[in-house]
């Protein structure tokens, strides 16, 4: 375990380099969250009885989603993982004593969490001093914000395991192109980065809960503006965990299947 | 322009070595556009219209402003792709050539995949044809083409101010992004939409809605007012002071020495 703990703490430390690009990219999201709270307002101001749930938790929604847009983005793939199994410098990483699967969770986690780490905070105060109702509003009870920590790592653990089946296809395909375009695609979509679940055609909702992309983004930050509350709070944090174990056990699996047979390229 | 013809059509042969992956572009511009149409879709399944507009006028607008920035973006990708021409030093190979730098950077990279993107928008396009009851005489026709232009021309200027911002900082800078896929992205619905200060920001700093927002609401008869059906070709000279930014960026250059 220490050793990928390491592997984790390195990209981790790396990534917190980089606080220009952090900036920037702070502002960005600051201007973007802006833009689409202005669009839904729109919406809003045309009918509020067809709003799903009030303007200040879209906000709250929103402005989450934000902060944390790192932890969820749908489009970050670690190239190095790519280009590893293309040019078959893989082979190195299998003669090292570490298991595959386990390393590339760690560096993906860490990645995504060093973005996440230095844009959050400073997103979440200034929204939390908007005026009403574009501010972030505090959770909606001290117990949703309590799940709402737990549900937002499951659900980040759920993405990377998630992703990882795709790095897993490339071992297969050796072209990852197709596959990410498609993966990519699906994520933003289905996980509620474009305009959020609760939104959706109520059919077409019922078969996005079936599937593990209702339980990335979606479960915590609907949580945290109290859209789900009581039991139904533990009932989807406990379909995260489903998730999640189904997502590694399938990883694992096709892992070392792929490994058995695996072709290095050579060069 | 003879050597850009011969430029894009070396581009468009050496893309076309690689057919499955060009194809495999195509088709991801593609979905990750459908993304978009099918979010629009979903709230006009929930609302009938937006601040008076409804789902095929808004597809009509989504449609113009997705085929104006695919179109800038296939051919103005050499500006877009900049902070790598500068720090990997090619811009020194590209000022001691005897020709204009901004013709060498515009035929540096040809992006041709970039049309899956055309392809939706075509899409929309024939779907809100369909819908939405404009009749297309000849002013219509003519809106919608200086529209496109216009569009068009704003997206290269901003693709330009992003490149010409790579002479100062070395890399790309992230916030330029809310101007063009930003605009992209909130340019589906009408600029009005977000509201006040918001449209007089595009009007006046950023000319994105004097080729989308005035035009557009000639184009569906909403305005009788046969000015803003030329607004695009005001929009248009934004390109100037994105081209002088270039030059005076250009003279600032330092070599990154790499």
């Amino acid at each position: 375990m220490k050793k990928y703990l390491s592997f984790f703490i390195i990209r981790l430390t790396t990534g917190l380099q980089y606080r220009a690009a952090a900036l920037a990219g702070i502002s960005t999201q600051f201007a973007w969250g802006g833009m689409t709270l202005l669009m839904f307002r729109a919406f809003y101001q045309y009918s509020s009885s067809a709003f799903p749930m009030t303007f200040r938790e879209l906000s709250s929604y929103i402005w989450l989603q934000q902060a944390f847009l790192a932890l969820y983005m749908s489009w970050y793939f670690d190239n190095d993982i790519f280009d590893s199994i293309t040019s078959g410098s893989i082979a190195y990483e299998l003669c090292r004593p570490v298991d595959l699967y386990t390393m590339w969770f760690a560096k993906n986690a860490a990645v995504r969490m060093s973005r996440a780490v230095l844009r959050c905070m400073p997103i979440l105060v200034i929204a939390a001093f908007l005026p009403e109702p574009f501010n972030v509003s505090l959770p909606a009870s001290f117990l949703s914000g309590l799940l709402f920590l737990i549900s937002m790592i499951m659900g980040f653990l759920v993405l990377v395991a998630f992703s990882m089946l795709i790095y897993i296809t490339a071992l297969y395909t050796l072209s990852p192109l197709g596959i990410r375009v498609v993966a990519t695609s699906a994520i933003e979509f289905f996980t509620g980065a474009i305009i959020p679940l609760p939104f959706f055609p109520q059919s077409i909702r019922n078969i996005v809960h079936l599937l593990p992309f209702a339980y990335i983004q979606n479960t915590p930050f609907l949580i945290y503006n109290g859209y789900i509350s009581g039991t139904e709070m533990y009932k989807s944090i406990l379909l995260q965990a489903v998730w999640l174990l189904l997502l590694w056990a399938s990883g694992k699996l096709l892992m070392k299947r792929a490994l058995k047979k695996v072709i290095v390229q050579g060069g | 322009m003879k050597l850009y013809l011969k430029y894009a059509s070396i581009i468009l042969k050496s893309q076309m070595q690689y057919k499955a992956s060009f194809f495999m572009t195509a088709l991801g511009q593609f979905l990750v556009s459908f993304t978009a149409f099918l979010g629009v879709r979903f709230m006009f399944a929930r609302f009938n219209a937006v601040s008076g507009f409804t789902f095929a006028e808004v597809l009509l607008c989504f449609s113009i402003i997705l085929a104006s920035f695919a179109l800038a973006e296939c051919f103005v990708r050499g500006f877009d792709t900049f902070p790598g021409i500068i720090s990997n030093g090619e811009f020194d190979r590209i000022m001691v050539r005897p020709r204009n730098e901004i013709l060498q950077v515009l035929s540096s990279r040809i992006e041709f995949s970039r049309l899956g993107r055309l392809l939706q928008a075509l899409g929309m396009f024939a779907y809100a044809l369909h819908e939405s009851n404009v009749e297309w005489t000849f002013d219509k026709i003519l809106t919608l083409i200086l529209m496109l232009t216009g569009g068009f021309f704003v997206f290269a200027g901003l693709f330009v101010v992003y490149a010409g911002l790579c002479f100062f900082t070395l890399e790309g800078l992230e916030f330029m992004n809310i101007f063009t896929d930003g605009a992209r992205e909130f340019g589906k619905f009408p600029f009005s939409i977000y509201g006040e200060s918001v449209l007089k920001f595009l009007t006046y700093v950023i000319p994105l809605a004097l080729f989308q927002y005035y035009p557009f609401l000639y184009l569906i008869g909403k305005s009788d007012n046969t000015l803003y059906m030329f607004l695009p070709l005001l929009g248009m000279l934004f390109v100037i002071p994105c081209l002088l930014f270039w030059r005076f960026g250009v003279r600032h250059y330092k070599s990154t020495g790499s």
